[in-house]
């Protein structure tokens, strides 16, 4: 715990939460949803990496990318949740582990 | 400088939590939740190291609408008494260790690269836009969206088009039984199928069905 945080900290920050939502894509197996959701995570550490790096080398395109980022996230998370609702209506159920049509 | 340290060190506490709280929470609504937490801290980071409009933009953004959009879906298709169950069931759990190993691997990667990693001299000279802190963070970022990044805005207004169609036509449903405007049998009814010329005689009337 350094009392002078840099650019270090919040990049230590955005690999955590990165982690945290690739542990949750990999090991969920309750519903598509909460995937989704470690997607939402992972489009944000990636968000905090952007921020950090154009605040600290004082340049803006970081920010500007983010915000690209963030409509993007926002158009598919939209489609998913769609693609999720056609899935439910015509099967039922959105639990991972009976989601086995391609059997892949 | 020791506030700083302190509200960092506050808020990345909260948002790793939360982070790990959305996907070990047993139900669904309780994960929309703590995502709401995590967007909600992550964006007062934001705030505080001095991008004020991309915080603000990710509070409106993701706060308000796309964990909203979660919540909806997640009470509309009634999964909130499933129960998360991604430690115990029994048959099949041989993914665990190996995402568990998967992850491990490439936290150690990021943690490597972030403890050797250098500026390269002179990068600082070469940057494209610089931020100036006279300028407020609103009309830095709106001076060079609307001028240099114009097409790219545009481009990302086509695709929150798109996806906004696409979840439509996606969601849309033909429900039998009701009843809706025909706008083609509306439009191509003609004269003679609608109106009929008769000519009364005086104090007789008209007979319409005839």
């Amino acid at each position: 715990m350094t009392l002078s945080i840099g650019l270090g900290h919040y990049l230590t920050l955005a690999a955590i939460i990165f982690i945290i939502g690739i542990v949750g894509i990999f090991l969920n197996r309750k519903n598509i949803i909460v995937i989704l959701m470690s997607i939402e995570l992972i489009l944000l550490a990636v968000n905090i990496n952007l921020v950090s790096f154009s605040i600290y080398i004082n340049d803006l395109s970081g920010q500007i990318f983010t915000l690209f980022i963030l409509t993007v996230a926002a158009a598919e998370a939209a489609i998913g949740l769609a693609i999720i609702v056609v899935y439910y209506r015509n099967s039922g159920t959105i639990r991972v582990e009976e989601i086995h049509e391609l059997k892949g | 400088m020791l506030a700083h340290a302190i509200f960092f060190y506050i808020f990345s506490f909260i948002a790793i939590f939360s982070a790990v709280m959305v996907t070990v929470s047993k139900n669904t609504v309780h994960s929309v939740f703590f995502l709401i937490l995590d967007f909600i801290s992550i964006s007062f980071l934001f705030i505080m190291i001095g991008a004020e409009f991309l915080g603000m933009i990710m509070l409106i953004v993701y706060v308000g609408a796309v964990a909203i959009l979660f919540l909806f879906v997640v009470m509309m298709l009634n999964v909130a008494q499933q129960k998360n169950e991604w430690f115990t069931s029994g048959t099949r759990s041989t993914h665990i260790p190996i995402g568990l190993l998967i992850s491990l691997i490439i936290f150690s990667e990021l943690i490597i690269v972030i403890g050797g990693w250098k500026y390269k001299p002179g990068l600082t000279d070469s940057i494209s836009i610089k931020i100036d802190a006279n300028i407020t963070n609103t009309k830095l970022l709106g001076n060079v969206i609307y001028t240099d990044y114009i097409h790219l805005f545009q481009l990302s207004g086509m695709i929150l088009l798109v996806a906004m169609i696409g979840a439509i036509v996606l969601t849309f449903r033909e429900r039998s039984g009701v009843k809706k405007q025909s706008y083609f049998k509306q439009i191509s009814r003609e004269k003679k199928e609608g109106v009929e010329l008769a000519e009364p005689e005086s104090n007789k009337g008209v007979k319409i069905d005839t």
